[in-house]
């Protein structure tokens, strides 16, 4: 967590935040450099640009579940909340409704059912991979009482963001990127710089004590997924300015990516580490293999398997550093 | 001392749970500048009296009064808000967050409505500076020794009010010189006015550091002492229910004692994280007691026995052949059995019948691929609840349905069924009615009669009086003391219990 500290005073040992984060960068760095020598007009900043383009609302949703990962929780409905939110959008706006009363309403919809699932593993103590499981199938399943066809959208706002995009050289970057972007510098703040921010990781440190210390733990824990119903489902809109169309079965899986993101980006699933940074690079990171995939004529499917092997690479490159800290503090 | 100097002062406190009374009217004063400790057996109402007092429970009863005004704590923080801090035996911090923050977490410094980093990294600095502990506070918690962290636990709870400090147990997991350490800044607290209550199990640890000491003795209040004038056997003998002058005089009950059995096991220097070094022999056809205050090593041994603690050095030897005590499963197959101290966690499976719950430890020494038959286990079950008297409808019953006393009998039978050589019994008495225990103990000698070894741990002093041949004392995690036949006598267990053979001759004068 004191990866981008204020102060930064002898940090010999990096944390293990510093190195997934370093590594994930340094990856990413050597991906881009990789393809740019071996493909034609890959080393452009074109290519950057399309990733964001491509996975900004994938990057909202990323810093959405990591607030609940930094609690030591799990969110697995966000993917279903993006589909709902694009369906139920599409379809409110087939109707007729004004835009911005659509997207107001998804809006309250999905944080009302992420209050829903906190209540239920805050006050209930339900496990939350089972309450947010029950929000996975509600949402999906509300999809298809929607409709069970792809609904398009043609609303003038939403054709504006779909289209408006900054220009530099050849390379085009969409409004809708800033929206995300923008969310990642929130989400940043609030976890650095806020109290509530702060009792999400002490939550995650250790949730005995941060009662003991008196900090609001059943109010933070609650509030960490209404916060990623609310990223899910402006995910869901950037995915709606992205496509211009709802389908109730889009984005099956996709809470495993933003999971992973996280993961990738630093996070630890036990909670108590990681940053919204790290997800946005691992988003990134996601991305850039995706790409290279696309070039090189390979199924799709190879991007998870590339992702796969990254993920145990991490996963026991944080054991060892954890295992590398207990040894040290022993002696 | 006069009154106006109390701080904390609670009386009349009742606290009763559904199964229990944990607190029947008691009370407990605590003065400025003084370190007050509060001793009791488990089961004796301290961690309950210490919940009323931070908020954690509330009570039903009584009146807490701070600083001449009543209080009435609903939470930790509510105590926190009028001045009551406490540390808690585990470091109740978060390991993740960096020193500083663990000091400021919930009250941190803003500037322009943002947490200020700067001046909490400044501040925390100094504070632990106070407590002579120059440490990078920007580093998570989780990167310095447990004594650290739990420094660090003290300065948080000393700046967050600097009027009453309850240390729970707070030296279980330091060394000798981190002990010192602490004892130095609560002195140096004391100095400022501060009120400690100090709660342990190690008396050495008491007479060094504190005025005045509160004992509990199931839920009701013995009284409260200075230190300097409770000699160390009354103290242990107001905490296990016995008054030393009362019991010298009581003419010394004799037991028969018997032929020692053959030698069975052996153990050489054995030591765990919470024993050190422990010799012990264990005959055949004895009832060998294990006896000590709460946390001396007396559980510890047994759990080393039994397999479940790791032995750090020391060497195990069963029937004349070296055995590495590696596991339960190896113990087991070397004959030997143990009910633990705590029955409902580690004893019983609520959930299964009491034939199930029977046959667990015999199929476990049999393997899993050489299923018990079923009519196998029905003899057995039956057989058993005649022998030991269980009462119960049928053998399908569910355990969880039984009485405590009856939940024992079956554990009891779990282990006999193995045919063990060595049977461990923790705690097997308590919280049961006072027949059954009587019935319990006699079945003990029974078992020891019939050529078992049997190792009996109790904190009932009596109880091991009746059942055990020899015992065996233990003191701050080490053998005190070794008491065979007529040597037995609660006098003499309590005097090593205490402290060893000069407080003995100190309570001889006090008499």
């Amino acid at each position: 967590m004191s990866t981008l500290s204020v102060e930064k005073k002898n940090n010999k040992k990096l944390s293990i935040t510093n190195i997934s984060l370093l590594i994930t960068i340094a990856l990413l760095v050597l991906t881009f450099v990789v393809g740019s020598l071996r493909y034609d007009k890959f080393g452009s900043l074109s290519t950057i640009f399309n990733v964001f383009n491509d996975n900004a609302y994938l990057m909202v949703v990323a810093v959405g579940v990591n607030f609940v990962l930094l609690t030591g929780g799990i969110d697995i409905s966000v993917a279903s909340t993006v589909a709902f939110t694009s369906v139920l959008t599409a379809f409110l706006l087939r109707a007729g409704w004004n835009p911005v009363l659509a997207i107001a309403l998804v809006l309250i919809i999905s944080m009302a059912v992420g209050a829903g699932m906190g209540v239920l593993i805050q006050c209930f103590k339900v496990q939350p991979f089972i309450a947010t499981l029950a929000g996975q199938f509600l949402l999906r399943g509300m999809c298809t009482v929607i409709t069970i066809d792809s609904i398009p959208i043609t609303d003038d706002f939403f054709m504006f963001m779909a289209l408006k995009k900054l220009t530099i050289g050849k390379a085009k970057l969409y409004y809708y990127v800033l929206v995300a972007l923008a969310i990642i510098a929130i989400a940043y703040y609030v976890l650095k710089f806020t109290k509530f921010g702060r009792n999400v990781y002490a939550i995650g440190g250790n949730e005995q004590s941060a009662l003991l210390m008196g900090l609001p733990v059943a109010r933070t824990k609650i509030l960490v997924y209404v916060i990623s119903s609310f990223c899910a489902s402006l995910g869901g809109l950037l995915f709606s300015f992205y496509t211009l169309a709802g389908y109730p079965l889009q984005n099956m899986g996709m809470e495993m990516d933003a999971i992973s993101s996280c993961v990738i980006g630093g996070t630890l699933l036990t909670g108590g580490v990681g940053n919204v940074i790290g997800s946005a690079f691992g988003v990134l990171i996601q991305g850039l293999i995706q790409t290279i995939v696309t070039y090189e004529n390979l199924n799709t499917w190879w991007t998870k398997v590339t992702i796969a092997a990254l993920l145990c690479i991490f996963i026991v490159i944080q054991r060892l550093l954890a295992i590398r800290a207990e040894k040290m503090k022993a002696k | 001392m006069s009154k106006e100097n109390a701080l904390v002062q609670m009386s009349h406190i009742s606290k009763r749970f559904p199964a229990v009374i944990a607190l029947n009217d008691v009370q407990f004063e605590l003065k400025r500048g003084e370190i007050h400790a509060l001793l009791g057996e488990n089961g004796a109402g301290k961690s309950t009296l210490i919940k009323v007092l931070t908020g954690v429970e509330i009570r039903d009863e009584g009146t807490v009064l701070m600083e001449g005004k009543e209080i009435f704590p609903h939470s930790p923080l509510e105590a926190q808000e009028v001045g009551i801090s406490t540390v808690y035996q585990e470091v109740n911090l978060c390991p993740n967050l960096s020193v500083a923050e663990n000091i400021y977490i919930g009250r941190e410094p803003r500037k322009a409505g943002h947490i200020d980093w700067k001046t909490i990294n400044k501040n925390a600095a100094e504070l632990l500076a106070r407590f002579d502990m120059n440490i990078d506070v920007t580093k998570t918690l989780d990167s310095y020794s447990v004594a650290v962290q739990q420094m660090v636990a003290i300065a948080r709870a000393v700046d967050i009010s600097a009027k009453v400090l309850i240390l729970d147990e707070p030296t279980s997991s330091l060394t000798a010189i981190e002990v010192q350490k602490l004892f130095d800044i609560m002195r140096r607290l004391r100095g400022e006015g501060m009120g400690i209550i100090f709660v342990t199990h190690f008396l050495d640890q008491v007479y060094e550091v504190s005025d005045t000491i509160t004992v509990l003795r199931n839920g009701e209040y013995v009284g409260t002492y200075a230190a300097a004038d409770l000699p160390r056997v009354e103290l242990v003998g107001k905490m296990i229910g016995k008054d030393y002058a009362e019991l010298d005089k009581s003419a010394k009950e004799n037991r028969a004692s018997k032929e020692a059995g053959e030698l069975w096991m052996s153990v050489r220097g054995a030591s765990t994280t919470g024993i050190a070094d422990v010799d012990l022999d264990i005959h055949k056809g004895e009832v060998l007691g294990f006896s000590g205050l709460l946390g001396s090593g007396r559980s510890e041994t047994a759990r080393l026995l039994f397999g479940i603690d790791h032995m750090e050095k020391g060497d195990v030897t069963i029937a004349g052949k070296k055995v590495e005590l590696k596991g339960t499963l190896t113990a087991i197959r070397s004959g030997i059995a143990f009910c633990p101290e705590n029955r409902k966690t580690e004893g019983i499976i609520g959930d299964l019948s009491i034939r199930e719950n029977i046959m667990l430890a015999l199929q476990t020494k049999r393997g899993l691929f050489r299923k018990l038959s079923r009519s196998e286990a029905e003899k057995l079950a039956d057989e058993y609840i005649k022998k030991l008297e269980i009462k119960t409808p049928s053998q399908d019953q569910l355990i969880k349905n039984l009485s405590g006393g009856n939940q024992q009998k079956v554990i009891l039978a779990r282990w006999l069924a193995t045919n063990p050589d060595l049977l461990m019994l923790d705690e097997p008495t308590r919280g049961i009615d006072i027949g059954t225990k009587a019935e319990i103990q006699k079945i003990v000698v029974q078992l020891a009669d019939e050529g078992m070894a049997v190792v009996f741990i109790s904190s009932e002093i009596d109880e091991m009086l009746r059942c055990c041949g020899r015992m065996v004392v233990l003191r701050d995690k080490k053998r005190a003391a070794e008491l065979t036949g007529n040597e037995i006598s609660e006098a003499t267990i309590m005097q090593y219990i205490a402290g060893g053979v000069e407080n003995a001759k100190q309570a001889e004068e006090v008499n």
